[in-house]
């Protein structure tokens, strides 16, 4: 029994170290006061346990996408397509149109096709707009729409690019930790969240601004200083040219470049871009441009092929490329890229502009000394009451109450080390996970120790009753816990953010909780026993 | 040391009272819900703009009503907040004046209107933000730093703030308060540039009519489907009945704390909601244990009464019951007084809630079982006078004993 308890005691102990070092990493020192110190200040848990906004204060929004607008930008693009393959294969109708922009972006109408030329109309969408069905109507109207699965895809990218933009966007502001997440299930909105950030009005205006993506002309460069630059071009620059700076491709440092002082190709005329290979299989960027993006993309490559173009990011030259041939309205940004810088490049171009506005719901923001004063006024309570039901344990239940009391405090050093490893975010609403947890691991030991002292009264040795005390009880206390997790998980699955926070703090406290109160007090209980002569009360 | 040693009191006899207390409560809080204060809803869940603000002074109610009145705002709500004596207000503007298309436009006005006494081209110290402040500090340079300079102003508009906010609590009464904060060159500046209102605003909630809407229906569903598996998980470990009793019970609960936001007109916050999630799965663990005492007295004691059996059960788990209850109660009370302002609805709920949770699990829903055994007895009787039919008896005794079986 001795040998068993030892092994018992070991994973006890592992399960408790492992745990205590996800809420305070590496203790400092091990004297008492100093670890007490380290669990009431806040600078512990910004090492271990993230604390929420409600928690910490700071800035919290939540925006919508206007996913529609990346939609139209699409079918407009489509419709130009449309017109430009009808003409070309000889197909006469009256007009094109989208209906319904608002509440179907995704729909074109074609008016006064005959019905001799549906074949040639088919072919014409089956080879310009293979993410469209067309599909004939009453007196010779046709609907083209985008296929739904081709839709669902744009709007959820609409999204992602998004969240990928403002992430980049709000780098700038230097805050740590920031949240920007999808938010709600299919609602194409976005959470964000800026610990310790004060001013709404200022992120909104970041996150708003539109960085500038152009594609010019490249003269000459780089070159690693502005003189260098100028000297090349015979100290003078020519009317339609300028100077403009940025990277230097071959080993990243800072260059200078002579570039058209006209745009060939805006920001606003990207929709989009992605990592792609190049003819050799080699990484490369590929973007595409809007229709009229497009037109203009075309003239201006057509009229340099040998030359190069530069592609510029916030007025600064991001790289550069040889025009092969002439591009219509997508075309890959070639150079020696690793699959990562591909990757970076793709997204730094894709986040360019937002892919559709935004619309903001929803503003919060939570003052520091507010965070700060809710905190530590929550703790203190929650000290009080902890000590108050500790102490209280003691009195009723004297020794064993030592083992109810071990098991409370091992259950929640299990918990807040499970929020440190998760990265869980701990809010108001997860505290109240924490006190719930706290209730049902008092519950668990009181119906324990009850029924082993009704087995007592009813006259079994202290071994035997201890025995039937825990098997009694375990039937009662699998039943609260897995009925309680059952509901905490269905309102992890169907909640939003706050009501979420609480399942899951709550589901693990339990878990931890069948852990400390049955098998950890159980250990206790056996070890008492092993030490006590046969026939020697149970101090209970 | 013992509270109590072999209890036996008479619950089920006491079922009438029981009932009376319990329709006094829930049909005084609907009332209240239908006629009077209606489900007080905080600003998550019924949208609008909410400002907290911090005085200099004790503020003067009145006069901020009146100048929300001037800029428009005739339904603005401003209250006193933090209890007396403290310098906090609220001020609440309902969902109609929150347009999606400039959310925070109220909060502008109402800052605007507040800053009574702005000296042209200064900005108000007391209600900018460290970005705000770095940026001016950034433009002016009192320090002559040129290079690098954006990281130093940056952590200095920071240390400004953080002494505002933290040490002062939100409001400087003078600039001779920063002092020994930063460097008296960096004083100057932000002299020259800014001035002290009377007052600060700490706190800002906005919420669209969306998000709101979105809230409450995802709020309720969640509960919904969270007590429909409760439902499922104790039909299939007990009785249908069971699970049934149960979410009655808890349906009691909340529509008894509900019912007490309502009559004192406390807002329901999504805090509060998580208060009461919490008061759910306690009263369901009330339930659950002396449910799981009956299912075992009753394969113990299968000749007696289900009204003595419950009794039994009810009074054996007694002292647990009692015990749970009263250390939980103390945690939470400890949570009311000392848990400050933000705390109050959140432990309020659960006060409330872990009284009648740990009630109701006896008086709801251990009497519920004993109704319905009763009632299922009456039908085979009456069934059987009316057809005298032996082999529905059979049917219907033969039902009753697998069903003790199971249990």
């Amino acid at each position: 029994m001795t040998k068993g308890l030892g092994w018992k005691v070991i994973l006890i102990i592992a399960v408790v170290l492992i745990f205590a070092y996800g809420i305070f990493g590496i203790p400092a020192g091990v004297s008492g006061g100093a670890l007490a110190d380290a669990l009431l200040s806040s600078g512990t848990f910004r090492n271990g346990i993230h604390l929420g906004l409600d928690l910490k204060g700071g800035t919290h929004l939540i925006l919508q996408v206007q996913v529609n607008d990346a939609i139209n930008a699409d079918s407009d693009t489509a419709v130009e397509s449309l017109k430009d393959g009808l003409r070309k294969a000889k197909v006469n109708y009256t007009e094109i149109v989208k209906p319904d922009p608002v509440n179907h972006p995704e729909q074109i109408v074609i008016k006064g096709v005959g019905p001799e030329s549906s074949s040639a109309l088919r072919d014409v969408v089956s080879a310009r707009l293979p993410q469209y069905d067309a599909a004939s109507g009453a007196n010779d109207t046709w609907t083209i729409a985008m296929k739904p699965t081709a839709l669902a895809a744009m709007k959820d990218q609409a999204v992602t690019q998004a969240i990928e933009t403002i992430r980049n966007r709000v780098d700038q502001l230097g805050v740590a930790e920031p949240v920007i997440e999808e938010h709600g299930l299919g609602q194409y909105q976005i959470l964000v969240e800026l610990p310790g950030i004060d001013d709404p009005a200022r992120v909104k205006g970041i996150i708003q601004s539109t960085a500038v993506l152009d594609i010019r002309l490249l003269s000459e460069g780089p070159f690693s200083s502005q003189e260098t630059a100028l000297q090349a071009k015979g100290g003078h620059l020519n009317t339609d040219e300028m100077l403009m700076q940025g990277r230097n491709e071959a080993d990243g440092s800072e260059a200078w470049y002579v570039v058209s002082r006209i745009p060939a190709v805006r920001g606003t005329d990207l929709r989009s871009a992605q990592p792609t290979q190049d003819e050799n299989g080699r990484p490369a960027v590929g973007f595409n441009l809007t229709g009229d993006g497009g037109r203009k993309f075309y003239a201006f490559t057509s009229a340099h092929v040998g030359d190069r173009l530069a592609v510029v990011l916030d007025g600064r030259v991001q790289s550069s490329a040889v025009i092969k041939s002439a591009i219509h309205d997508s075309g890959i940004i070639q150079g020696r890229f690793t699959d990562q810088e591909v990757k970076d490049q793709s997204m730094v171009l894709r986040s360019g502009a937002l892919p559709a506005g935004i619309k903001y719901l929803e503003e919060r923001t939570v003052g520091p000394s507010l965070g700060t004063e809710s905190i530590r006024a929550g703790i203190k309570a929650a000290i009080y009451g902890m000590v108050a039901v500790l102490v209280f344990m003691l009195i009723y239940y004297r020794a064993a109450g030592i083992n109810a009391d071990i098991a409370l405090i091992l259950n929640l050093i299990i918990l807040l080390g499970f929020l440190g490893f998760s990265g869980a975010t701990l809010t108001l609403p997860g505290i109240a996970g924490v006190i719930l947890t706290v209730g049902m691991g008092v519950d668990s030991n009181v119906l324990i120790f009850e029924r082993i002292r009704e087995e007592l009264r009813n006259g079994k040795t202290p071994p035997s009753a201890v025995e039937q005390g825990f098997s009694h009880a375990w039937v009662t206390i699998v039943d609260t816990h897995v009925t309680t997790i059952v509901s905490a998980i269905i309102l992890f699955l169907f909640g939003t953010g706050p009501v979420k926070g609480f399942a899951v703090t709550l589901s693990f406290g339990l878990f931890a909780n069948l852990f400390t109160a049955v098998f950890v007090s159980r250990v206790i209980f056996d070890w008492v026993l092993s030490r006590k002569r046969v026939g020697e009360a149970l101090s209970i | 040391m013992e509270l109590f040693r072999n209890p036996n009191i008479d619950f089920l006899g006491k079922k009438w009272y029981f009932i009376a207390f319990s329709l006094i409560f829930s049909v005084a809080g609907v009332c209240s819900m239908l006629f009077w204060h209606g489900i007080p809803l905080d600003i998550d869940f019924r949208g609008g703009t909410q400002v907290s603000v911090k005085f200099s002074h004790p503020p003067n109610i009145d006069a901020v009503t009146k100048t929300m009145d001037r800029i428009g705002y005739h339904n603005a709500r401003v209250r006193n907040f933090g209890g007396p004596g403290s310098n906090d207000l609220l001020i609440d503007l309902p969902q109609e004046l929150t347009s999606e298309q400039a959310l925070d436009k109220g909060k502008e006005q109402i800052i605007a209107a507040l800053q009574t006494s702005a000296p042209a081209g200064k900005l108000d110290l007391n209600n900018s933000s460290s970005l705000a402040i770095a940026d001016f500090l950034l433009r002016n340079d009192p320090l002559h730093l040129g290079t690098d300079a954006r990281q130093k102003y940056t952590s200095l508009a920071q240390q400004v703030t953080n002494y505002r906010d933290k040490t002062k609590g939100g409001v400087l009464a003078s600039f001779d308060d920063l002092k020994g904060v930063v460097d008296p060159a960096v004083l100057n500046s932000l002299e020259e540039g800014f001035y002290l209102s009377d007052f600060g605003v700490y706190d800002v909630q906005i919420v669209g009519p969306q998000v709101g809407a979105q809230l409450r229906r995802q709020a309720v569903l969640a509960t919904l489907y969270s007590l429909a598996g409760m439902l499922v998980y104790l039909a299939v470990r007990f009785e249908w009945i069971y699970g049934v009793a149960a979410v009655i019970t808890v349906f009691h609960d909340t529509l008894i704390t509900i019912g007490a936001f309502s009559l004192t007109n406390k807002p329901i916050s999504l805090t509060v909601i998580a208060a009461i999630l919490t008061l759910i799965g306690y009263s369901n663990n009330d339930t659950i244990v002396v449910f799981d005492r009956i299912r075992e007295n009753l394969k113990l004691m299968r000749r007696e009464k289900l009204s003595d059996i419950v009794n039994r059960s009810i009074n054996q788990t007694l002292s647990r019951t009692i015990l749970t209850a009263g250390l939980t109660f103390l945690t939470v009370l400890a949570l009311y007084l000392f848990g400050g302002e933000v705390l109050h609805g959140f432990s309020f709920a659960l006060v409330i809630g872990i009284l009648i949770g740990t009630y109701s699990s006896i008086a709801i829903a251990a009497p519920i079982l004993v109704a319905y055994q009763d009632w299922r007895l009456d039908r085979m009787n009456s069934g059987l006078a009316a057809q005298g039919a032996a082999g529905r008896n059979q049917t219907g005794s033969g039902r009753r004993e697998k069903a003790k079986a199971r249990a």
